[in-house]
């Protein structure tokens, strides 16, 4: 499990977190997102302690895509989209004209207003994450985490939605982190990235991770090798 | 509409024959050709016919109130052991009374006693399960447990009736198949009083319910107090199921299929959309249950605890064969 970890993240950045299985990726998603207490340490948000922020003040302020299934897959894509008001909306849950403008906008900017009456186990899994990332935009927090968003995808709607992420960060000034196994693309398209081994982590660009040599460090060099031209691993001939 | 049609021929309907006019007559408080007839709609199909609706409703919202919070299409108030809990307290009167030795007056078993017996046993089993929530907090691990309760206690029930004389079993066995009529006006009140408690704590529990869908762990990050919710919840099914159970004995089916085909029909799993539908449809399915339990024959009433599975089973497979699908 890696130690020590110290980074601070801004606005409008798109963050990927890369590391080995087992490392440790999902358990600092969870710390960071108060699903479950830190170890040790502590984390700050907004120059406030996590534990400090009750659980609809931190709704207000942090929102997640988790791998793990929804329950209700009869939910249509607008009832799962309009789920991320619910921090907002009264006892009975009901929505005011700008908890539906805000939905509305959620579904705009991420291009599924043609799924909206779909049931959710009509869609397929890139449309589904879809869904739910517009729910976590629907949710209106300065900050959005999300677990392994890209696996079950083809190589296609990996990028689509990485390159969706990215948009989103830039458009929205919200500060998007997430944890992939696509390193390439990561590089590619984040602004900084977080790298996590067994000695510790590494954060910064992309440009300044390559130079210092994380993404060698990163796996066991019997078997495939981090090329620094083409910023991808390569197997060993 | 459909409620009121079904209500009235449920009214109808009994033992003694009485024509439909003079059943909407004595109802208005119009003439009637007998006056017994009168008293027979008043006080014996009147209060049947009530129960009937808040036995349906009741155990049908305490089911949805169940799936919804364990996310298991199985899920009911039998799973969670509130009824066998109810069965135990019953049991132990009935049958443990005499299998101890212990000469009890028979005021003890009336039925305030079967009453007071469920409402202890399942509110017991009810306590139970709420100190496993908050030990444990994964759900399916809380309804492994409730099933466990289930078993135990049919263990001890059957314990017991082996020891048991055979009318003490007889007894235990027809308060087993459960009943609508036997209740008076009082005894409808006070169950429609803890009926309504319990179906204000479900209107309560609405947006929990709705968040719930998409998962603890997304139900946590909007924001929604997790262990306050559950606690609301199960405190609501287990007044619903726990008072049905202690007043119209231990009855089938209703908890666990009418939430299934309220979806069915509406097509939407939002609870604001499905605990009227519920409440309503409930009610119709337990009056057209009771009626049919009364047709074959007018000398007879069957057991409704029969007739609701009878009934309910096959459409319920019907309806999941057809569609091919579980919706949840």
């Amino acid at each position: 499990m890696a130690a020590d970890i110290n980074l601070k993240l801004h606005e409008g950045e798109l963050v990927g977190l890369v590391g080995a299985n087992g490392i440790g990726k999902s358990t600092l998603l969870r710390t960071l997102s108060k699903v479950q207490p830190p170890l040790h340490g502590s984390v700050f948000l907004s120059d406030k302690e996590i534990r400090e922020y009750k659980t609809v003040e931190l709704a207000s302020q942090l929102s997640v895509v988790l791998t793990e299934q929804i329950a209700s897959k009869n939910l249509t894509v607008y009832e799962l989209v309009a789920l991320g008001r619910q921090p907002y909306t009264n006892w009975v849950g009901k929505m005011s004209e700008d908890d539906i403008e805000k939905v509305k906008a959620a579904i705009e900017v991420t291009h599924i207003t043609e799924l909206t009456s779909k049931r959710c186990f009509e869609l397929s899994d890139g449309q589904l994450q879809k869904a739910l990332i517009a729910r976590a935009i629907a949710q209106d927090t300065p900050f959005i985490m999300l677990d392994e968003p890209t696996t079950h995808l083809d190589v296609y709607h990996k990028a689509y939605i990485l390159k969706l992420l990215k948009r989103l960060a830039f458009e929205t000034k919200k500060t998007i982190l997430f944890s992939t196994h696509e390193i390439d693309f990561a590089i590619q398209l984040c602004d900084k990235m977080i790298v996590m081994n067994e000695e510790g982590f590494e954060f910064g660009r992309p440009k300044e991770l390559i130079q210092c040599r994380a993404f060698s460090s990163l796996f066991p060099e019997d078997l495939i090798l981090f090329d620094d031209k083409s910023g991808r691993y390569k197997v060993r001939g | 509409m459909v409620l009121l049609v079904c209500f009235i021929t449920n009214i109808s309907l009994g033992s003694v024959f009485i024509p439909w006019l003079d059943t909407l007559s004595s109802l208005v408080g119009g003439t009637v050709e007998k006056e017994s007839w009168r008293h027979i709609i008043i006080d014996y199909r009147l209060p049947k016919a009530l129960t009937a609706i808040i036995v349906g409703s009741g155990l049908g919202v305490s089911g949805l109130l169940m799936q919804t919070l364990f996310r298991n299409p199985l899920a009911g108030p039998f799973v969670l052991g509130i009824s066998s809990g109810a069965s135990l307290g019953v049991a132990l009167l009935i049958l443990g009374s005499t299998a101890a030795g212990i000469g009890l007056s028979s005021f003890l078993i009336s039925k305030w006693g079967l009453v007071i017996a469920a409402s202890l046993g399942s509110v017991l089993v009810l306590f139970a399960v709420m100190l496993v929530s908050i030990k444990v907090r994964d759900t399916m691990a809380i309804l492994i447990i409730g099933l466990m309760f289930g078993s135990i206690t049919t263990a001890i029930v059957s314990v017991l009736s082996y020891f048991a004389p055979a009318e003490q079993l007889q007894q235990y066995i027809f308060w087993g198949f459960g009943s609508l009529g036997n209740l008076s006006w009082y005894d409808v009140m006070i169950f429609s009083g803890i009926f309504v408690l319990g179906i204000l704590l479900a209107i309560m529990s609405i947006k929990p319910l709705n968040t719930l869908l998409l998962g603890e762990n997304y139900a946590r990050s909007l924001g929604l107090n997790i262990k306050t919710s559950r606690f609301l919840i199960i405190l609501a099914t287990g007044l619903l199921a726990g008072s049905v159970t202690a007043f119209a004995g231990p009855i089938a089916f209703i908890g666990l299929a009418v939430p299934h085909l309220t979806r069915q029909l509406f097509y939407t799993s939002n609870h604001k959309t499905l605990i009227p539908a519920v409440l309503l449809f409930g009610s119709i399915i337990m009056l057209i249950c009771d009626t049919i339990a009364q047709l074959p024959s007018t000398e007879y009433t069957l057991p409704i605890n029969a007739i609701t599975s009878l009934i309910g089973a096959p459409v319920v497979i019907w309806l999941l064969v057809r569609k091919r699908k579980m919706l949840f």
